[in-house]
């Protein structure tokens, strides 16, 4: 692989994952600490919606990113040939 | 059937299994027994990832803990579950492609020093072997408590089924093992929790019994907000804690999951760098599968404590259970010294309550002298869950099996991960570098039986401060390893002065700031400050503060490495190399 198209392939790698990682932090920080309050006056069922995001739904957010994670890397590696 | 004859079964059964499975798999080369020959299936190797990861504290006290703290406790849930996140994009894939067999090794490459080679190692064996203490008790614990045996001798035939699979089939071994222990500790920890869920809820799948209504029509979270408050403890699903420490301790739980040797090296069994990504995937899958439980677990098992105690209206002179109706296992756990009453009004009957919202007030006026259940030890909570629910024997014997799973297949973990590191990282590349292949595979069989006895050691003659070590574990793989792992991947700037003088100052300083609260070595009396939240610098608890120790060693490394020389050509070149997977 040609070194422009290494950079290329690496700055389009990071892109996925700061996306990828703004949602985690969202989730995380965001939806179940700094904002629990709020989303706490939200019902849905017997669930107050900031204590569901802390203890069940950012754990689920979680496993799905990883696995946009794979996808997306592996369209990105097909596109590079670069699958090992 | 008896309840000991079933334990003794069902445990048994389960031993047999993992010998059978050390016996098929065997590791004769090195190769194998660091990394199970890199040929595990991306899914299997995710399980045994779950089985590795699920600590006895886990299994046992992670619910417990949700119990009593509610809301508080998801920094766990979150911390534990989201550094897999960061694993997954930041580092397994990239360290999977460098390709060698141990975490110190890829420091040791990628610094071009081997000063920077022995503080990760220095850095592992201190993080792992804090950790492991935990689990030879939970072994200990769980063979007491249902088999009736002398702590002593469960732990020991605990250490002997670990080491006739570790030290024989190394990786290999310990990853076919983990997957069998993986399903064994599922089975046991979700089949109590569908039961449980079925009786409260009607609804048989726990993480929506948990936002269910109850036979009454209420919110079983609403009535457990109510009878919380009501008593003086404070509403289940809102927060007590500062939010700082919970956003720090998050942090702090995700990069120190991210860093922890023994799961990393988890991902350098796979054959290629796409599968290390997937089977991250997959891996939180299986833990998830648990973690999104034990929030169902711990607030059932709250509410069903607090209705066997609190039979009716509060203060009604009947609404207490009499302490002569107690029910067996409270008997039984009273036994074991986890469980205390103390009748402090000499009434006859038990009062558990706290002293929030002027509950004690309202309390005394009842003829209430203060809270009666002197001690509830929240890591009964997940093993008496059974017998509160009043479940079948055979699902009790279960969860004793679960237990024991869980802590065994950690400790193997972090074992192995020690052991590798003494011979490859130690012997193999620094002391003897012309050690035949075979040599080595002698070694690190000596390393790993060497391991399993000072753990063992350690097991029976715990530390005082080993419930404290979890957190020094996770500050220390939080401010050493991680950020260093990721800076060798992420920036060709970093160098070795830089590397080594961040993994110092990182390490340094979340040492110091757990034993100025602590005491040095965790010796109580030689605390610098009382550890409360007036001392701690800007309010942060010693147990979070390893997300700062990691700021300090990513500020370090990259400010001296700015100020000196450039890695060498072929540093720079190593690190372009492992950006692409082929």
């Amino acid at each position: 692989m040609s070194k422009k198209d290494l950079s290329q392939y690496w700055k389009k790698n990071l892109t996925i994952m700061i996306w990828l990682l703004i949602v985690w932090a969202i989730v995380s920080y965001g939806c179940s600490i700094l904002f629990v309050e709020q989303l706490n006056r939200i019902k849905i069922g017997g669930f107050p919606l900031g204590f569901w995001f802390a203890q069940q739904g950012a754990i689920y957010v979680f496993v799905v990113l990883i696995f946009i994670y794979f996808f997306l890397m592996e369209r990105l590696d097909k596109e590079y040939d670069v699958n090992d | 059937m008896d309840l000991q004859l079933m334990t003794y079964l069902v445990v048994g059964a389960t031993f047999a299994l993992y010998i059978g499975i050390a016996i098929k798999s065997r590791a004769s080369s090195t190769g194998e027994f660091y990394v199970a020959g890199k040929g595990v299936h991306p899914v299997l190797n995710g399980m045994a990832t779950g089985a590795d990861w699920m600590s006895a504290a886990s299994f046992i006290s992670m619910a417990g803990l949700i119990a009593f703290k509610g809301y508080d406790a998801s920094v766990y849930l979150m911390g534990w579950t989201g550094g897999y996140c960061l694993l997954a994009m930041l580092l397994a894939p990239y360290l999977r492609k460098h390709g060698k067999f141990t975490v110190p090794a890829f420091i040791g490459d990628r610094y071009y020093s081997n000063t920077a080679r022995l503080v990760a190692v220095l850095c592992l064996i201190t993080a792992s072997l804090t950790y492991v203490i935990g689990q030879m008790k939970g072994i200990g614990v769980a063979f007491s408590r249902f088999l009736e045996v002398p702590f002593e001798y469960g732990l020991l035939a605990g250490m002997a089924i670990v080491f006739v699979y570790a030290v024989l089939g190394g990786m290999k071994g310990v990853t076919y093992t983990q997957i069998a222990q993986y399903v064994v500790l599922i089975f046991a920890y979700t089949v109590p929790a569908i039961f449980i869920s079925l009786q409260l809820t009607g609804n048989p799948i726990p993480q929506l019994g948990l936002g269910g209504t109850m036979s009454d029509g209420t919110y079983l979270l609403d009535k457990l907000d109510q009878i919380c408050l009501e008593l003086g403890f404070g509403a289940y699903t809102l927060q007590k804690g500062s939010t700082i420490n919970m956003v720090l301790l998050t942090l702090s739980l995700m990069i120190g999951t991210a860093g922890l040797p023994h799961v990393i090296t988890r991902f350098f069994t796979v054959p290629r760098v796409k599968d290390a990504r997937f089977s991250a995937g997959w891996a939180l899958v299986f833990i998830a599968l648990l973690y999104t439980t034990a929030p169902a677990v711990g607030a059932m098992a709250r509410l069903n404590l607090m209705k066997t105690i609190q039979t009716g209206e509060i203060g009604a002179p009947d609404g207490n259970l009499k302490y002569e109706d107690r029910p067996s296992w409270f008997d039984n756990w009273e036994k074991t010294g986890l469980l205390k009453f103390e009748d402090k009004n000499g009434d006859g009957k038990i009062q558990y309550y706290g002293a929030g919202n002027g509950f004690d007030a309202k309390a005394e006026s009842f003829g209430w002298k203060g809270n009666e259940m002197v001690k509830v030890d929240r890591d009964i909570m997940v093993l008496a869950n059974p017998e509160i629910a009043k479940l079948p024997n055979w699902v009790i014997a279960l969860v004793a099996a679960g237990g024991i799973a869980a802590a065994l297949s950690t400790a193997a973990g972090l074992l192995l991960a020690i052991a590798s590191s003494i011979s490859h990282d130690l012997l193999k590349s620094v002391f003897m570098p012309d050690m035949s292949d075979k040599a080595e595979l002698a070694a690190s069989r000596f390393a790993m039986a060497g391991a399993i006895l000072v753990a063992g050691y350690l097991g029976l003659n715990p530390p005082g401060f080993a419930a404290q070590v979890v957190a020094l574990a996770f500050g220390l793989a939080a401010s050493s390893l991680f950020p260093a792992l990721m800076m060798g991947i992420f920036s060709k700037r970093v160098n070795r002065t830089g590397a080594v003088c961040g993994m110092l100052a990182g390490l340094g300083s979340t040492l110091i700031y757990i034993f100025w609260f602590k005491g040095w070595f965790f010796i109580k009396s030689t605390a610098m400050l009382p550890d409360n939240p007036e001392n701690w610098l800007l309010g942060i608890s010693p147990g979070s503060f390893g997300a700062v120790g990691a700021a300090l060693n990513f500020i370090v490394a990259l400010i001296i490495s700015n100020i000196t020389e450039e890695p060498p050509e072929h540093i720079q070149q190593m690190v372009e190399d492992i950006r692409v997977p082929n």
